[in-house]
């Protein structure tokens, strides 16, 4: 019996979201902040070297004769030779008035401070990096200020950054990959101990009620505990409720055989025939009742168990063999012999309560509708597949019959006079089905019924 | 034979135990388990019919008791329960045979009948009648020496006969006791029967004598 249950997302789904949505965006982060500090190192780097070559430009400068004179070092320009051959560009003021180099790279400005100013400015496309230098000369004609600037174009830098960019990319995949990986492990571990509840308790027989004994994490403590309570109060319902069938069968059983042995035990005796045909109508109504109610219950049994089928392995010949042992008394009554030719073993899985109803059923209705002093053959055939046949040689099957007396409460026509509750084949049917066999009903060509089920 | 009957429902008790009686057999009543148990201790019984609710325990727990004392007296189950799974509880606690109330008596003696067929030895069920020897478990019959094997409705007839010796049966009683209700026998099929056991007693002292409009009797002469 699986009943359908509303289902509102899936624990392990919104995990592995919120895990991996977690790790994406740390990765996110990880990859600017990496990203804004490699650009500022490798800035600081450029910088350095521009102030190196800046200030040791700036420290040549002198007066002389009331001029400011520099001599130029190579070294200064050798210092900032790069891979990508970045150009360099320089500009040297004294005071408003450029001395050498390019008149755009900057402006003097007023303030004295000694400082290096550094700044970024466009030109002709490239960014350029500015470091600027002023140095103050004391001369006869008073004091003179000189500026220096050396600019440099930034491929360089631009690639080494573009460079540790890819890097930190593939560090920010590669984290975001294994943290997405451990959150749906972490996930799945988690999910998969509430799988492993679900598995042992969707695993157990139906008749098994007995409390979750494994252990479980403690947040599904509570869970387990209400399931548990709720099992054992099932067990209290379905205890008492079998008691309460069984007592009141008793109780309506037992009169009924008091009534019926009276019956039987008065006919004896009894010699008038109106009196003996209302007593024997007396004793199949009791045979009637009685039988009704049995396979009533019978059938609530079956359609229980086939709903929550539970499979065994069952030899079908062994469990013939035994039927026909339990039903040969009922079939001596009637001279009636029953035969079995049976394949053995004959091994499938299945329920063993279930078939031996069914076939008990079979047999039963053989019994009843074979003539006196007849044979009833019980057989098993297991290749290529199971098939289990009954056959009488009573009136067989009216054709036109065939396909409905696996009905509910159908009667054949021929069984008039006949106790019965018409719920035998509907009891073989859902057993046949529960199983995955087909039953057949066919008139064997030299008279009488055939009942086959095929597994 | 030797019944004991365990049925606190006395009227029960009552109709079964006369009813058996009438078979020619001997029964004793116990209506709980306790005084089962103190029949059974003191008694040699051939078979033992057993109900499952009893007012003093479950019947289940005599017959637990009962196979642990390595007891081997057959027990048929007299259930009032129908399923399956109870009569297959049953049958591995050791009861031989189950039967659900209400019961045909015909079929009662049927399965007493293979129960103790199953359980051979234990029963005394020869009957001596004239010169000739019946055992009514086996279904053999021995007539000057040759033994032959009955078919389930001449042996009942025979049993029949012989339990009641010099009784007259009718046809119709006869009827009664060897078909079910549900069979649509007419009188006559009682003629085959009596036909085949004549002839089955041919070359004893024993004869199936038939009184004009009363029906037959067993007779042997000296």
């Amino acid at each position: 019996m699986t009943t359908k249950v509303s289902v509102s997302g899936s624990l392990r789904n919104r995990l592995v979201i919120i895990l991996t949505g977690g790790a994406a965006f740390l990765a996110v982060i990880l990859y600017v902040a990496v990203r804004l500090l490699a650009a500022q190192v490798a800035q600081q780097g450029q910088d350095n070297i521009l102030n190196a070559s800046m200030s040791s430009v700036l420290d040549t400068a002198v007066l002389r004769d009331g001029r400011v004179a520099l001599d130029f070092p190579y070294s200064a320009l050798s210092m900032l030779t790069t891979d990508a051959d970045d150009r360099v560009y320089y500009a040297i003021y004294e005071e408003e008035n450029l001395l050498s180099g390019y008149q755009w790279l900057v402006s003097p400005s007023a303030d004295a401070s000694d400082g290096t100013r550094f700044e970024s400015m466009a030109f002709e496309g490239d960014q350029l990096r500015v470091a600027t230098g002023a140095r103050t000369l004391i001369g006869p004609n008073g004091p003179r200020r000189v500026f220096v600037s050396i600019a440099q174009t930034q491929d360089a830098l631009s690639e080494t950054l573009n460079a540790s960019t890819r890097n930190v990319a593939l560090l920010g995949v590669g984290f975001f990959l294994m943290s997405s990986a451990v959150a749906i492990w972490a996930a799945s571990t988690t999910s998969g101990q509430m799988r492993k509840l679900a598995t042992s308790v969707t695993r157990r027989g139906p008749q098994d009620l007995s409390p979750v004994s494994k252990p479980v994490p403690t947040e599904m403590a509570p869970l387990v505990g209400s399931l548990n309570t709720f099992m054992s109060r099932l067990d209290q319902t379905l205890t008492r409720s079998e008691d309460f069938i069984a007592e009141a069968a008793h109780r309506i059983r037992t009169p009924l055989a008091t009534v019926r042995s009276h019956a039987e035990a008065t006919l004896q005796r009894v010699d008038r025939e109106e009196n003996r045909k209302s007593l024997q109508a007396m004793v199949r109504a009791i045979d009637e009742s009685s039988r009704a109610a049995g396979q009533l219950l019978d059938h609530a049994m079956v359609t229980f168990r086939a709903e929550n089928l539970e499979r065994n392995e069952v030899d079908l010949a062994a469990l013939l063999d035994e039927l026909v042992i339990r039903m040969t008394p009922a079939a001596e009554m009637n001279d009636i012999t029953l035969t079995t030719e049976l394949d053995r073993p004959a091994v499938l899985q299945g329920d063993a309560i279930l078939l031996q109803n069914a076939f008990r059923n079979l047999i039963d209705n053989a019994l009843k509708y074979a003539p006196n002093e007849t044979e009833i053959i019980v057989k098993v055939t297991s290749a290529p597949s199971f098939v289990v046949s009954i056959s009488d040689e009573g009136p067989g099957f009216e054709d036109d019959e065939v396909e409905t007396l696996s009905g509910r409460f159908v009667r054949g026509k021929n069984m008039v006079n006949k106790v019965g509750s018409g719920l035998g084949l509907t009891i073989v049917q859902e057993v046949a089905a529960a199983h995955g066999a087909k039953l057949t009903l066919t008139n064997k060509p030299e008279g009488g019924a055939c009942v086959t089920l095929s597994f | 034979m030797k019944y004991l009957l365990v049925e606190d429902n006395l009227e029960l008790a009552q109709a079964v135990a006369s009813r058996i009686r009438l078979d020619g057999h001997t029964v004793d009543h116990a209506a709980k388990i306790a005084d089962a148990t103190a029949f059974v201790d003191t008694g040699d019984y051939d078979l033992i019919l057993l109900d499952i609710m009893l007012p003093d325990g479950d019947g289940r727990n005599f017959l637990k008791q009962h196979r642990a004392r390595k007891n081997l007296t057959p027990v048929i189950v007299l259930t009032a329960r129908s399923q399956v799974s109870d009569r297959i509880s049953l049958l591995d606690l050791g009861a031989d045979d189950y039967l659900t109330k209400p019961f045909d008596h015909a079929e009662l003696q049927a399965r007493c009948r293979a129960v103790l067929r199953r359980n051979a030895g234990s029963a005394q069920s020869v009957a001596t009648f004239g010169d000739v020897e019946f055992d009514a478990v086996s279904g053999l019959l021995h007539v000057s020496g040759r033994a032959i094997n009955l078919r389930n409705r001449e042996l009942r007839l025979l049993e029949l006969l012989i339990a009641s010796k010099g009784q007259v049966f009718s046809k119709q009683k006869l009827v009664d006791r060897l078909f079910s209700y549900d069979d649509d026998v007419s009188e006559n099929a009682i003629e085959v029967y009596i036909g085949r056991l004549r002839k089955h007693l041919e070359g004893s002292k024993v004869r199936i004598v038939t009184l004009r409009g009363l029906g037959y009797r067993l007779e042997h002469d000296n």
